[in-house]
């Protein structure tokens, strides 16, 4: 592993072990479902078995003799008690506009129809079941329709942002050689092991929610709108999370729900749904399909690119992930077309997941690119490096850095690509073929709005506080480097306070934004203390008196000037007055809009992430690069797939916190490999309805499908993509593994498959 | 999960006793015997079985785990656990198909838990059965229909199927047992009796709600394995779409005695193919006498999948089924006897 430069006292891009890891590992750490509240009701809900129609009757009388049960909320009791609210995807804050509970309509399978609260989780489930619902049920629609292409809509042309250049078509017809293929990727959820629980307690008017939350201010802004209360009087408190990968960014229709429920009885609410209701309570990833045509001249150059999808949405929202955003810029290319469309069906509204965009879109790209090396007989490598460009070659903006060949080179050499046999079903090792394939993996450089306090003691403890959240990233980890790196104290000192909404907002951690953007705010804070410290140092008559005050660091628990002279913490910190310094940041990232700059602290604290995304900058694009590299085997009469080995170079900028950055590309690669080979969420199209709604039927891989997974880190600068020059690289690593896995197979097999996911039938 | 009542058996008399008042199949019976508990418990709390009263069996583990081998064979007692048969050492070396049936089953955990007459009579995992939202499932209300058929049926069977269900026997080690021509020994009111393993399991036909022969009270105390000349050529293929944890898409168990490269006997049974653990005879008839070449091998499995019928997302399970099935008896072909 590349150790990535670093400043001067060397926290950031240290390898540590994430400082959470004890409590984890011991039980200790409090996840939101854990907090112990006295008198606390169970609440349990009942789910629509049908996915279009009405409810005509609910019939309570059942579940109402179960001992211990205490109240059933139904849209006949909480009608009108929830206001609509704005979706996120449309600057507000809800995962969906669909509101249950509100009316007899069913809009989706799942859909919330009543919440029974009992003295005990067994009470509440036990009436749960005993709560009979006839419907007036409609046929539903499912999704896509079976033809292909899918119905092309109307473009609004006041939402679309299709991006093109050149004329794509033409260019195609005379393009020496050509490439034209459908792909399509399934339904994925994103089954975090952590429920999508919800407990609400009331103190008076004051509302505390204890929820998995990757976005504690929209969260409780979100729930105060829906509530019609101020925001001021709901927190909302959720210190560790179980897991997310974007399912728990927006607020979803529960949590109001719950509030309403810990109202009517003056007592803590607790939700825990069940796995086979978080399919249908929270996001997941819509299926998509994709027409992709390339073509180029004989040396391999794109002379065009055609990328149109079709992306299912719910009747009422019109939610998309319009991954063109990205494939449109990752290749030089004159004539470009793009056009996304959106399928509704009844369903519950998609929302994002880990790289929502670039997963679906940038594997049928990087499918299309190993099919037209091949129609040239040329190198997949090869052909990247041909296409590569430093600017976008929609508007010619410049990348602000770009280091997709060096990770190509780098993981080529440690997978041994140069011993690869091109012939497909060349390569076997006794009854497994064997198949090498390769992908492009790239993710946007995003940036919000943050702010950190930060306060410094004398005995050179620091504490950090910010409503980010540590969705197992090991945000806490690169948070407590980054201060320890500015304050120059060891990392032991420092204490990081996240996920709750009393502390100063944060953006949602979504978008891989929250370590450059929290992290520069922290940074930001605890130069602000060591400017304090220096100006007060250089005015008094110390070691330091007369010192030019930016010339001073704090280093090893003192402030020193560049000569040598020193003076320690506690002496420079106790000259300020009693007790600890301490600084509140407000970081407003160097490329936001003007809008942005203006509004962007106003708008987080009202819970809006108001963030800067990598394809939307002004005068240039960011964003990090990935080469991705799979070996997979499949036995010549069974057909069953195994990737035995992975590797993946990256170049993301400066690496904060390398240890646990390592473990978030080892783990998107993984998922890469399920989401290529396992994942997808099976729906009984008559109905509309998900049937392989758990963990034993929604299958994902276990520790004996991965084996070797090698991640290297290619070192980058790039001080335009913000101060500290960090690039997010959350969700760079499963977004090449889909079609890397693809071509693999194809090279082993001589077949390819372009249906995602690829299973023994399809090798039959 | 509904309210139930709970009692340990103090001997199997009175096991029997306590669970023999009852009218219906024993698996659908109001009084259910616990063993690991890892099928019933579960199934408990998704509401699909809803006993009234459950029988805890463990206390019998004494005299119903016992593991002896000797030369006339063996015998596992019914509550043996999973974990302990699997990797008991005469198990392993004479008879590894039953040791492989048991290794390549679910979890580590679970086969810390699972005994082996919990695991033969383990529940189909059918996704329409196992969630009560689903109106039409004949397995678990009869007459109500099958959501399967014409639904999600990737993992369903394409053998013994009815009209009425066509969901899959997911396990894996009667499949083994059957393929050494294992006795199961059972203890109900009316007494003993010994039925070979493959007149254990019912075909769906019109009452797939029954699921085996078992009667009302009846307890698997032990299975009997016969030591023949096949035992020791014997292994399970278990072809699925991951490493592990997963039950099987396509199983093949075979035991062989071959001489001089030529089938002396063979016996056969195929998982998750079949709505029961299947023995494929007509297989077994093409092989006997040949030399295990590829190509009697291959006609062997088409014998065994003529009768197969498919229902959509499951159309490739009998090429998938025959594959599997070649390759278990090439690989068997290649062992020390
Ligand atoms: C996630 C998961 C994955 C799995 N994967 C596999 C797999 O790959 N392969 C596989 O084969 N299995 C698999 N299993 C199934 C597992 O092996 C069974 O659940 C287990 O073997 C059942 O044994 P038990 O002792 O726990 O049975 P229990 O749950 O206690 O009992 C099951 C049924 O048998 C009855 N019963 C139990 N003992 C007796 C007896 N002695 N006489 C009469 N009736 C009795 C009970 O009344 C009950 O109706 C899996 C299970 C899970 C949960
Ligand atoms: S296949 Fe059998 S178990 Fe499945 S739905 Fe049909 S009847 Fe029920």
């Amino acid at each position: 592993m590349n150790a990535p430069t670093t400043f001067d006292g060397g926290m950031i891009g240290r390898p540590t072990p994430r400082i959470d890891g004890r409590l984890k590992v011991t039980g200790t750490a409090c996840y939101p479902s854990d907090f112990p509240l006295e008198d606390t009701a169970y609440a349990y809900l009942v789910t629509s078995a049908i996915a279009r129609g009405r409810i005509k009757a609910i019939h309570l009388e059942e579940a109402q003799q179960v001992e211990g049960v205490l109240d059933i909320l139904t849209y006949e009791n909480t009608k009108g008690k929830v206001r609509k609210v704005r979706a996120f995807s449309g600057g507000g804050y809800t995962s969906t506009t669909i509101m249950p509970m509100d009316s007899p309509k069913v809009w989706h399978d799942g859909q919330i129809v009543a919440v029974v609260v009992a003295e005990t989780y067994e009470a509440a489930r036990e009436a749960a079941h005993k709560v009979h619902v006839e419907y007036d049920e409609r046929k539903p629609k499912p999704g896509f329709d079976k033809r292909r292409p899918q119905p092309r809509q109307i473009s609004n042309p006041l939402s679309s942002s299709d991006p093109q250049t050149g004329d794509a078509e033409t260019a195609f017809q005379h393009a020496d050689v050509k490439v034209e293929a459908y792909y399509t990727t399934p339904t994925q959820h994103h089954n975090p092991i952590e429920l999508f629980t919800t407990t609400c307690t009331w103190s008076g008017d004051q509302l505390t929610i204890y929820e998995p939350s990757q976005f504690v201010h929209g969260l409780k802004n979100g729930v105060a709108k829906q509530l019609n209360m101020n925001p001021e009087k709901v927190r909302v408190i959720s210190p560790f999370v179980g897991g997310a990968f974007g399912s728990k960014a927006a607020l979803t229709p529960r949590t109001a729900f719950v509030a309403l429920a810990a109202k009517r009885l003056n007592r803590p609410v607790k939700l825990v749904p069940t796995r086979s209701q978080s399919f249908d309570v929270s996001t997941y990833r819509a299926e998509t399909q994709h027409l992709v045509k390339l073509g180029a001249d004989r040396n391999g150059r794109l002379t065009s690119l055609h990328h149109e999808g079709w992306e299912v949405s719910s009747r009422p929202d019109n939610y998309k992930v319009a991954g063109t955003e990205t494939t449109s810029l990752l290749y030089a290319c004159p004539n470009i077309y793009t056009k996304v469309h959106i399928v509704h069906a009844d369903r519950n509204t998609p929302g994002f997941m880990r790289s929502p965009a670039e997963v679906p879109y940038v594997y049928a790209l990087e499918s299309a690119m190993d099919e037209l090396a091949t129609a040239l007989g040329m190198d997949p490598v090869e052909l990247r490096r041909i296409n590569d460009t430093m600017v976008n070659p929609i508007d010619q903006k410049p990348y602000s850095s770009r280091a997709l060949m060096a990770c190509y080179d780098r993981a080529a050499e440690a997978f041994g690509w140069s011993k690869r046999n091109p012939e497909p079903g060349s390569m076997h090792d006794g009854d497994w073929l064997i198949g090498w394939g390769c992908a492009t993996a790239c993710y946007p450089t995003n940036v919000a709005p943050a702010q950190a306090r930060v306060t410094l003691a004398p005995n050179g403890r620091a504490r950090v506080q910010t409503a980010g959240h540590d969705i197992g990233t090991g945000a806490y980890t690169a948070i407590a480097l980054t201060a320890a790196d500015r304050l120059g104290v060891p990392l032991e000192n420092v204490n990081v306070e996240l996920g709750d909404s009393s502390l100063p907002p944060a953006p949602v951690a979504g978008g891989s934004n929250a370590t450059a953007s929290i992290c520069n705010a922290v940074a930001m804070a605890c130069d602000e203390i060591r400017e304090r410290l220096a100006q007060g140092a250089v005015h008094a008559d110390g070691q330091l008196a007369g010192a030019d005050p930016g010339d001073l660091r704090l280093s090893q628990g003192k402030l020193v000037a560049p000569d040598g002279k020193s003076e320690p913490l506690k002496e420079a910190i106790m000259r300020l007055g009693f007790g600890p310094v301490e600084a509140h940041a407000k970081y407003t990232p160097e490329i936001a809009s003007a809008p942005v700059k203006l509004m962007g602290h106003k708008l987080i604290e009202g819970g809006i992430s108001a963030m800067t995304s990598g394809s939307s900058v002004k005068d240039h694009v960011q964003y990090a690069f990935g080469a991705e590299f799979v070996e997979v085997r499949i036995h010549k009469r069974t057909r069953e797939i195994r990737v035995p080995r992975i590797v993946g170079a990256f170049a993301a900028g400066r690496i904060v916190s390398p240890t646990t950055a390592r473990s978030q590309l080892l783990g998107g690669l993984i998922w890469g490999v399920a989401s290529a080979l396992h994942e997808a969420t099976e729906i009984d199209e008559r109905v509309a309805r998900y049937v392989n709604d758990d963990l034993a039927e929604y299958l994902i891989p276990v520790c004996a499908d991965i084996k070797d997974v090698e991640v290297i880190f290619v070192p980058e600068e790039d001080h335009q993509v913000n101060a500290l020059g960090i690039k997010g690289l959350g969700e760079l690593g499963n977004v090449g593994t889909n079609a890397a896995v693809a071509n693999a197979v194809y090279h082993a097999t001589g077949r390819r498959i372009r249906d995602l996911p690829i299973r023994i039938e399809d090798l039959l | 999960m509904r309210p139930f009542s709970y009692d340990r058996a103090h001997d199997l008399a009175s096991a029997i006793r306590a669970a023999s008042a009852q009218v219906e199949v024993q698996n659908r019976a109001p009084i259910q015997f616990l063993a690991g508990g890892t099928n019933l418990l579960d199934l408990m709390k998704i509401d699909v079985m809803r006993p009234e009263r459950l029988v805890d069996i463990n206390p019998l583990e004494d005299s119903l785990s016992e593991i002896v081998a000797d030369g006339d064979g063996l015998r596992l007692g019914g509550l043996a656990r999973m974990s302990t048969v699997a990797h008991h050492p005469d198990v392993e070396k004479n008879y590894p198909v039953l040791s492989q049936s048991l290794k390549l089953a679910a979890s580590a955990q679970l086969r810390n838990m699972a005994s082996l007459a919990g695991n033969v009579l383990q529940r189909t995992r059918c996704s329409y059965f196992r969630d009560v939202s689903w109106g039409a499932c004949n397995k678990r209300e009869p007459g109500s229909g099958c959501a399967a058929i014409g639904g999600v049926n990737r993992k369903h069977a394409v053998l013994g199927t009815s009209p009425h269900c066509i969901a899959t026997y997911p396990g894996d080690f009667a499949q083994a047992l059957i393929a050494l021509d294992a006795t199961v020994e059972i203890t109900g009111p009316k007494g003993e009796r010994r039925i070979p393993v493959h007149e254990l399991h019912r075909l769906p036909g019109d009452t797939p709600h029954i699921e085996n022969t078992l009667a009302a009270g009846e307890i698997i105390t032990a299975f009997q394995i016969p030591r023949k000349a096949w035992a020791k050529r014997s292994l399970y293929l278990k072809v699925r779409d991951r490493e592990s944890y997963e039950f099987a898409v396509a199983s093949a168990a075979v035991a062989l005695d071959l001489a001089d490269g030529v089938v002396r006997d063979v016996r056969i049974a195929l998982g998750g193919v079949a709505t029961i653990p299947w023995r494929a005879v007509a297989a077994e008839e093409v092989l006997k006498g040949k030399p295990l070449t590829e190509d009697i091998a291959r006609s062997a499995a088409e014998a065994a999948f003529e009768p197969a019928r498919t229902h959509g997302e499951n159309d490739f399970k009998p090429e998938l089924g025959r594959n599997t099935l070649v390759r278990a008896l090439l690989d068997a072909a290649k062992l020390e006897a």
